[in-house]
């Protein structure tokens, strides 16, 4: 943090997760669908979450998600039966730039942002406070382009792991990957309840791959006890469809994040 | 009579050789696939590409083709409908073929892939309820487990195809969408939920020709045994080949299988038909979308401003889908192939046509090749200067459509 002025988004969003609010607890990416329960709800969570999250994870919804669950399906459908779209969740993103109180990374599947157009959406980036993307169905080997416009622009493109993923193609993901390596948990969708046995060993091998660049673990992660354990093996948590069940069981989303810390530093919000 | 190609799965000639190695056809196709299922899809390509080398593979796929789903399908001369239409119409009889629909090529060849690559459990789609069926009696007759995801709309409206699914064994999953009844997209949606979560032990038997690669090639390379069969016996029969093919498109493997043989024969046009539905809700991906990716592929797509996925309709729930087979975007996008769409009432009167002049009963989905061909008559007849040679790809009965049928034309007794 030397020389604040001269990292890149993508590097801001690494910093951001090795250097957690909480050190010595993993860092904390919350994930909010946008547009989610309303667009001008969804704005106030986005600004809320990010001042006790890490990073903010900020989803645009598709009618057909190919890697979540049912939870992030029924967010999805909710915002987008209420009038969200890409164009208005930049918008308010926009409107609220200054305000955002952590690194703030678009998730989509590739459709939409084609329909925006890639180059203008990496123009608009900087302008919404956006530091990369995460695109679950752009594979790498799809995503040639995208990550090489990715980072001439200084903008994370962070690639997924599965438990699948042969070691040898895990190696060029890591390479390909810029931000941190999204490492997915288990086979299945987000919000899966049924994590496998042990996820450790497969999230130690993607943190032995990713070098320097930090790890967040994702998928079926949702509680404090869940993130604990984590401590030591990766550098962060991504906790999605628990974030949205707390939206739609009418709790404090920001108040969910926070109870997501150990006990002993949840008083400590800021960096 | 025309014999069994000894390697029903061959190379097309080399100029026609798509897709490329990233599963490109032109500029669509591709694998846009969650990392999941990175991994079983190049499992899968490399097995396919062994079992295609493996004489013992293509051995059993014949004597499954020919013993148990009843190929070579007969090439009937529609002589009736033909001089009512003014062309001579030929019909690749893909309605005889065991459980109904050309359905089973596909089936029957993954089904043995599945089981080649030791697969415990088989996952699918259907629409229809045709490739459901199909893929319900292939994994019958090889012992492995099968479950097949339906929208619920879909069960309702082809009920009596969800009971042969059950009594094949199969577990049916009716599935909905936010609340709604579901379609084939949902279906989709589904089945590929399940193979994410167990991406080594399942097998997902797609059924069209769309989805990430390799799967758009799989299904053409077992769907082109209708083309190469009627080009043979086409031309067994009248010593030339057709001035048209003419097919029904929804995802688009009956018509990629009858195209894809006749793409080097530059004289015989190539004409797919769509789901016009009702004219103001429709699934007429190719003639009123514009490219986009969904379930896995980049193709002609029905989709908003925003990348939204719209929704669909026709009478018809095997072409009640918003995306398309990659392949046909290239043929049309290069000017190979042509489509049009129909509507609703014009497939549902051409349906008729055909019962009463030929004594077929042709699905709805083929109905919607038989109300195109009628309408591309006049144009083949223009543009020729004579009667035009029509070969239409009859892709399955409509013994399961006899309950919509009755709601859109009543039972035939009150009308007397």
């Amino acid at each position: 943090m030397t020389r604040p002025t001269t990292l890149t988004p993508a590097e801001a969003v690494s910093r951001a997760i090795r250097t957690p609010r909480h050190a010595g607890a993993p860092a904390v990416v919350a994930f909010l669908t946008g547009g989610f329960p309303d667009l001008d709800t969804f704005v106030e969570h986005a600004v809320a979450v990010s001042q006790v999250a890490d990073v903010l994870e900020v989803g645009v919804p598709f009618r057909d998600p190919m890697a979540d669950g049912v939870t992030i399906q029924r967010a999805s459908h909710t915002a987008l039966d209420r009038g969200a779209s890409l164009a208005r969740i930049l918008e308010r993103l926009r409107a609220r730039r200054g305000e955002l109180g952590c690194p703030l990374l678009l998730m989509s599947y590739l459709n939409p942002l084609l329909a925006r157009g890639l180059e203008r959406l990496h123009d608009e980036a900087f302008a919404c406070g956006i530091h990369g993307f995460i695109v679950p169905d752009l594979c790498l080997e799809e995503a040639e382009e995208q990550v090489a416009r990715c980072r001439e622009a200084g903008l994370a493109f962070v690639q997924l792991a599965a438990p699948a993923t042969p070691d040898a193609r895990l190696a060029r993901l890591c390479d390909a990957s810029s931000g941190f390596v999204y490492a997915v948990t288990m086979n299945g969708t987000t919000g899966g309840a049924h994590a496998p046995a042990d996820p450790l060993p497969h999230l130690r091998r993607v943190k032995r791959h990713a070098g320097a660049l930090p790890v967040c673990a994702g998928f079926g992660i949702s509680t404090a006890d869940d993130i604990a354990g984590l401590q030591g093996v990766v550098d962060g948590a991504i906790v999605g469809s628990a974030l949205i069940r707390a939206i739609e069981a009418g709790q404090d989303p920001a108040d969910f994040v926070r109870a997501l810390r150990p006990a002993a530093s949840r008083q400590e919000t800021s960096r | 009579m025309t014999s069994l190609d000894p390697n029903p799965i061959s190379a097309p000639p080399q100029e026609h050789a798509r897709p490329d190695a990233r599963g490109r056809f032109g500029a669509f196709g591709g694998r846009y696939v969650p990392e999941t299922l990175v991994p079983a899809l190049e499992r899968l390509e490399r097995g396919y590409a062994e079992a295609t080398a493996s004489a013992e593979f293509q051995a059993a796929l014949v004597r499954e083709l020919r013993q148990w789903a009843g190929r070579p399908t007969a090439l009937t001369r529609a002589e009736r409908l033909g001089t009512a239409w003014g062309c001579e119409l030929w019909l690749k009889r893909e309605d005889l073929a065991h459980t109904g629909a050309h359905k089973i090529n596909n089936a029957v060849g993954q089904a043995l892939l599945a089981q080649r690559l030791g697969a415990k459990r088989v996952v699918a789609e259907t629409g229809a309820g045709q490739h459901g069926v199909a893929t319900a009696a292939a994994c019958a007759r090889l012992g492995i487990p099968c479950r097949v995801y339906q929208g619920s709309l879909d069960v309702a409206r082809q009920a009596p195809n969800a009971r042969r699914m059950r009594l094949f064994g199969a577990e049916l999953v009716p599935v909905d969408i936010n609340g709604q009844p579901g379609t084939l997209r949902a279906a989709i949606d589904e089945a590929l939920r399940d193979w994410v979560s167990d991406p080594d032990g399942t097998y997902y038997l797609l059924g069209s020709a769309v989805g990430p690669h390799p799967y758009p090639r799989i299904v053409r390379d077992l769907q082109a045994a209708i083309g190469r069969e009627a080009r043979a016996q086409l031309l067994d029969a009248t010593g030339q080949l057709p001035d048209a093919v003419v097919a029904c498109v929804g995802g688009g493997s009956n018509a990629i299988g009858s195209f894809h043989p006749f793409v080097g024969d530059r004289e015989v046009a190539l004409l797919g038909i769509e789901a016009g539905g009702d004219g103001r809700r429709h699934g007429a991906t190719l003639t009123r979308g514009r490219p986009g990716v969904l379930h896995g592929t980049l193709s002609y797509l029905l989709h908003d401003e925003d990348g939204q996925v719209l929704e669909t309709h026709s009478v018809s729930a095997g072409l009640d889908y918003p995306g398309v087979g990659p392949e046909h975007s290239f043929l049309k996008d290069s000017g190979r192939a042509d489509y049009l769409s129909v509507t609703d009432a014009e497939a549902l009167d051409a349906l008729q046509e055909v019962c009463r002049l030929e004594g077929i009963l042709p699905a709805l989905e083929t109905a919607h090749a038989f109300a195109g061909a009628r309408r591309a008559v006049t144009d083949l007849r223009d543009r020729l200067g004579r009667t035009p040679r029509i070969l239409l790809t009859c892709s399955g009965r409509g013994d399961k459509d006899l309950g919509i049928l009755e709601d859109c034309l009543g039972t035939g007794e009150a009308t007397r």
